[in-house]
């Protein structure tokens, strides 16, 4: 994916005079539901009982959508995007050692800034650090699994770690995970509020996996595939991948409906 | 041919699993990691308001509680201001109020709790006043977009009956599954919900 869309022409520049804006107050663009996975995707048996049977009910963004939480490096400490020392307890955890950077970006291809995003993995043999994980790969004792950045000025956000294995779960018998990192992402209205994962360039189980293939749209699933990037990575000490998150657009507020009196 | 527009699409959802606690509420998972950690608490003793308790349960179209779920909530302030730049309305801004909180269901009975404050009414860009409420987000394993979905107040009758978002809700029998109830609990109050997933009394969610 080209993180580093051309700048969008000013629609104002183009349009005869005068013309009715699409939307007067700053909502995010339509979300485009045909590329994400649908909420009843049998392949997936959990999602089987705990998808809506009723239509979403669209409602126009108000306040309540446009605005969002707000983070600042005060949420954060010093190692949380550093997953091979944020929970070391003798010694570095076992496993590929990766850095994962890239950009948060809109639908505009600007960069979202100041913005939280979360991660979560298994460690290098599958098994994750939760109570009710009983696979039989043993637990990393110097690998928590999870971590937290705010994005830079310019949408960048970077952690390392190391890289997660697959591991099998109870779909058909013989389903298997690829590798895969947990994110979560907030942008700047509660109407962008996203998870997804991000996989592996190359990972063999990725056209197999029943959670991945709900995904209908295949450049949509292609995007979530951080490819490796030896640029970024650190010569004689980890390799890289880069995974850019994109966001819902905002539109600009071109006229604002005026309250009665103003 | 037409210009192209160029626009990225967004990145496609996938469902946050069943060890979503691990990255947002690993004391949930059972180790602790972080310094400072989000939480269903969304109240310090400062925070202006009456305090309430929210509680309640997301069901499955079996009618059993997802144990493994994970709510997020987003609210303005007794005030009726959110806590953000975008929010330009009259209503006194509180620092010390997020307005947003974090909250996993019990691995047993499946209940979700907050403890927060009563939102006070939000007027929006059109200058119509909303009743008050709170946004709900809903993640979990078999779920593989987040779901969107508001708690009003059963108290607040004559602002829900005038309320531009559950007016829009057809057949109007289906407004009520947007509300919380009110009781009392320890000179409390306590508002309950449940969010049915599927079925015949299947919650109101919204595309936002």
């Amino acid at each position: 994916m080209n993180a580093q869309a051309p700048a969008l022409r000013d629609p104002r520049l183009n349009r005869p005079e005068p013309f009715t804006p699409p939307l007067g107050d700053g909502g995010f663009f339509q979300r485009d539901r045909s590329i994400h996975p649908p909420a009843h995707a049998p392949g997936y048996k959990s999602s089987v009982l705990r998808s809506p049977r009723q239509s979403l009910l669209s409602i126009e963004n108000s306040v309540s959508e446009i605005t969002g939480p707000v983070f600042g490096h005060n949420d954060l400490g010093p190692l949380d995007n550093d997953l091979i020392r944020n929970y070391a307890k003798d010694g570095d955890p076992v496993g590929e050692r990766i850095i994962v950077h890239g950009r948060v970006l809109d639908e505009t291809g600007r960069g979202v800034p100041n913005t939280l995003v979360e991660f979560w993995q298994a460690n290098a043999g599958g098994r994750y650090r939760h109570k009710k994980d009983t696979y039989l790969a043993p637990i990393d004792p110097n690998f928590g699994g999870c971590g937290r950045a705010l994005t830079d000025d310019t949408g960048y956000y970077y952690f390392r770690t190391v890289k997660p294995g697959p591991y099998p779960w109870r779909n058909f018998v013989n389903s298997w995970r690829p590798a895969h990192i947990h994110f979560s992402v907030f942008g700047s209205g509660f109407a962008q509020r996203l998870i997804t994962q991000m996989y592996f360039e190359g990972d063999p189980l990725i056209p197999v996996c029943p959670i991945l293939t709900t995904i209908p749209d295949k450049d949509a699933l292609d995007r979530l595939v951080a490819p490796l990037d030896l640029n970024a990575s650190t010569p004689f000490d980890s390799l890289a991948y880069r995974f850019d998150i994109v966001l819902r657009g905002q539109r600009s507020t071109y006229f604002e409906n005026r309250t009665a009196g103003n | 041919m037409p210009q192209p527009l160029n626009y990225l699409k967004e990145t496609a959802s996938q469902t946050a699993g069943p060890y979503v606690h691990i990255g947002l509420i690993p004391a949930m998972a059972g180790f602790d990691i972080f310094e400072k950690n989000f939480s269903n608490v969304l109240v310090t003793p400062n925070t202006k308001g009456e305090r309430i308790t929210l509680e309640g349960k997301v069901l499955d179209g079996s009618g059993s509680p997802l144990r493994d779920v994970l709510l997020e909530i987003w609210q303005a302030n007794a005030a009726g201001r959110y806590n953000h730049p975008a929010d330009r309305s009259a209503g006194a801004l509180e620092q010390e109020f997020r307005g947003w909180g974090r909250g996993g269901s019990d691995f047993d009975t499946g209940l979700v709790t907050f403890e927060t404050i009563k939102p006070g009414a939000i007027i929006d860009k059109a200058g119509r006043k909303c009743a008050p409420h709170i946004n709900v987000w809903i993640v979990a394993r078999g779920i593989n977009i987040g779901l969107n979905t508001r708690l009003y107040f059963s108290d607040e009758e004559a602002a829900n009956a005038a309320d531009p978002v559950l007016n829009l809700v057809e057949p109007p029998v289906r407004r009520k599954t947007l509300i919380a109830t009110r009781s009392e609990r320890g000179g409390k109050a306590v508002y309950s919900f449940t969010i049915n997933l599927q079925g015949a009394e299947e919650t109101v969610f919204f595309d936002v």
